[in-house]
């Protein structure tokens, strides 16, 4: 069901773990859906220094976290905001339609670290045009 | 993904076919394949070999051979019970009682009923997984024409008091059918002396054959076909005998129940030594289903701070086989309906892991799983925020 490089991300997940000084952290998700992720940033110059992550979730939701924290690292900001769901599930070989979801929370996820950032900086955060990811399952996000 | 070893704790979903049963079977495909509706002998033979296999479930649930009915599986069994009970005597009533946890081969039929006239009333459970004898008293009407409930679950393995369910039944005059497809060759079945009208079960949950079941008809009760045509089973219901599955159903079911109380005797004891383990090992672990009123070799517990389908990935890695009732491994968005039943919170029935005992498990077995699974939970919950927030909390 899982392409061997969702099952990779997900056996050998990078960038698991908590940025004790983090400066900009999103959290998505709920319990009850069966599927939490939170994001930690540490932001310099615009760039993302370090990034790490914990996920409440299946298998899909984990590799999607270590895979997305991945494609950010190192980047811009707004190299990070663009970072789209579909990116995700590309880059890990896709996703079953079922799990489509678990990339979209972790492009919601990213949104959400990084508008804490903005926000703890005095800056406006940026229009996220992802919504209601807590209620995540009863839409369409594919 | 290379596995070491085949570490099999899903017993409660299927069983291997034993190797008696399938050299029972053999000739059956091969050398005395006649149909067994055909008149000439090398057809009454074949005749003859499902007469025996009759005789052998009946005697395995203190039926006589003339109330059992093969059909493909538990499924169909279910399905033909209740649409044939119901469509029967709706002349009668149009009232079924079941519960909120059968299976969904029950569940989905008594929806379907309701689209088509009928009313379900569904019984609650208690924490344990056990319905109140004094609710279904209550929910008895003069429309009432079945009672349909589980022998044993199959995801929490709680057994229900089916003795004193049969008599309710019998003394109102309600017929009663119960699913026993997974108390079949693990809890000693009397249909007689339970009051059982109707009883379902399936092959390959006892070590026969996939494809192969029975429904017993209790002799007298007015029934619907379901499968319409030839005059197989009595007329009662349609289609070539399966023979080599019904030999082999006979076999399994002769052998599961032979040696019945040694047997879960052995099962029980690595059952337990298996979940005390667990409750030792793993803190913040709950037990799912009534702790003694439970099939020997089920285990139903639920790990907080960790999603069910993560955990079963990585036991896949390490070669054990087991199921979950979280939603994320079955693609629908609630998790088990029995799990949310027995009142438990979505997030705690999404971290819920069945590990099912039977004949393949071994002590070593026991012994590996003992050894990777807190190390897989405290794996999986250090990557969980839930766990992270719990933790912290305790800090503070």
């Amino acid at each position: 069901m899982y392409s061997d490089k969702v099952m990779d991300h997900f056996m050998n997940p990078r960038n698991v773990g908590e940025i004790v000084d983090a400066n900009g952290v999103g959290e998505v998700g709920n319990a009850k859906c069966g599927d939490i992720m939170k994001i930690y940033l540490e932001v310099e110059d615009n760039i993302i220094k370090d990034v790490k992550f914990k996920t409440f979730g299946c298998g899909a939701a984990i590799a999607s976290s270590s895979m997305a924290t991945e494609l950010i690292k190192g980047k811009t900001l707004e190299e990070a905001w663009n970072l789209t769901n579909k990116a995700v599930a590309e880059a890990l070989d896709g996703l079953p339609p079922v799990k489509m979801h678990c990339s979209v929370l972790a492009e919601g996820a990213i949104h959400k670290a990084i508008n804490d950032y903005r926000i703890r900086m005095g800056l406006e955060p940026w229009e996220d045009n992802i919504t209601d990811l807590d209620d995540h399952h009863h839409h369409n996000n594919e | 993904m290379e596995q070491k070893r085949l570490i099999y704790m899903d017993h409660a979903a299927t069983t291997y076919t034993k190797p008696e049963v399938v050299e029972t079977m053999m000739p059956f495909f091969t050398e005395q394949f006649g149909n067994a509706s055909s008149v000439y002998t090398f057809g009454r033979k074949s005749k003859a070999a499902v007469e025996t296999a009759r005789e052998q479930v009946a005697k395995a649930i203190g039926a006589k051979s003339d109330e059992i009915y093969f059909v493909n599986g538990g499924s169909e069994a279910d399905n033909w019970a209740i649409k044939g009970i119901a469509w029967a005597h709706r002349d009668k009533g149009n009232h079924i009682i079941t519960t909120k946890i059968e299976h969904h081969a029950v569940l989905h039929v008594c929806e379907y009923l309701e689209n088509n006239g009928f009313e379900v009333t569904y019984l609650s459970v208690d924490e344990n997984g056990l319905i109140d004898l004094d609710e279904l008293k209550r929910a008895i009407t003069d429309k009432t024409i079945l009672i349909t409930i589980m022998f044993a679950n199959n995801e929490i393995g709680t057994i229900q008091p089916i003795a004193e369910i049969g008599k309710i039944a019998r003394e109102r005059g309600i017929i009663f059918h119960t699913d026993a497809v997974q108390a079949v060759g693990n809890v000693a079945i009397d249909v007689e002396k339970m009051n059982i009208d109707l009883l379902s079960l399936a092959g390959h949950k006892f070590y026969g054959p996939k494809g192969i079941g029975a429904l017993y008809i209790r002799k007298g009760i007015k029934i619907e076909n379901l499968i319409h045509g030839g005059g197989q089973e009595r007329r009662r219901r349609a289609g070539t005998e399966n023979l080599p599955g019904i030999v082999g159903l006979g076999k399994a079911i002769e052998m599961a129940t032979e040696n019945l109380e040694e047997h879960n005797e052995k099962i029980r004891k690595m059952r337990d030594r298996l979940l005390n383990g667990i409750m030792e090992k793993i803190p913040y672990t709950k037990l799912n289903g009534h702790p003694e009123k439970r099939l020997p070799g089920n285990i139903n517990v639920s790990f907080k701070f960790i999603e069910g389908e993560s955990l079963l990935l990585m036991l896949d890695q390490l070669g054990i086989c087991a199921s979950t009732g979280s939603a994320c491994s079955s693609g629908s968005l609630d998790p088990s309906h029995v799990l949310l039943a027995i009142g438990l919170p979505h997030e705690i029935a999404h971290g819920s892991l069945r590990l099912s005992l039977g004949d393949l498990t071994t002590e070593e077995d026991i012994d590996y799983v003992l050894e990777v699974l807190p190390k897989i939970v405290q794996r999986l919950r250090e990557m969980s925020p839930l766990y992270e927030d719990f933790i912290k909390k305790g800090e503070n």
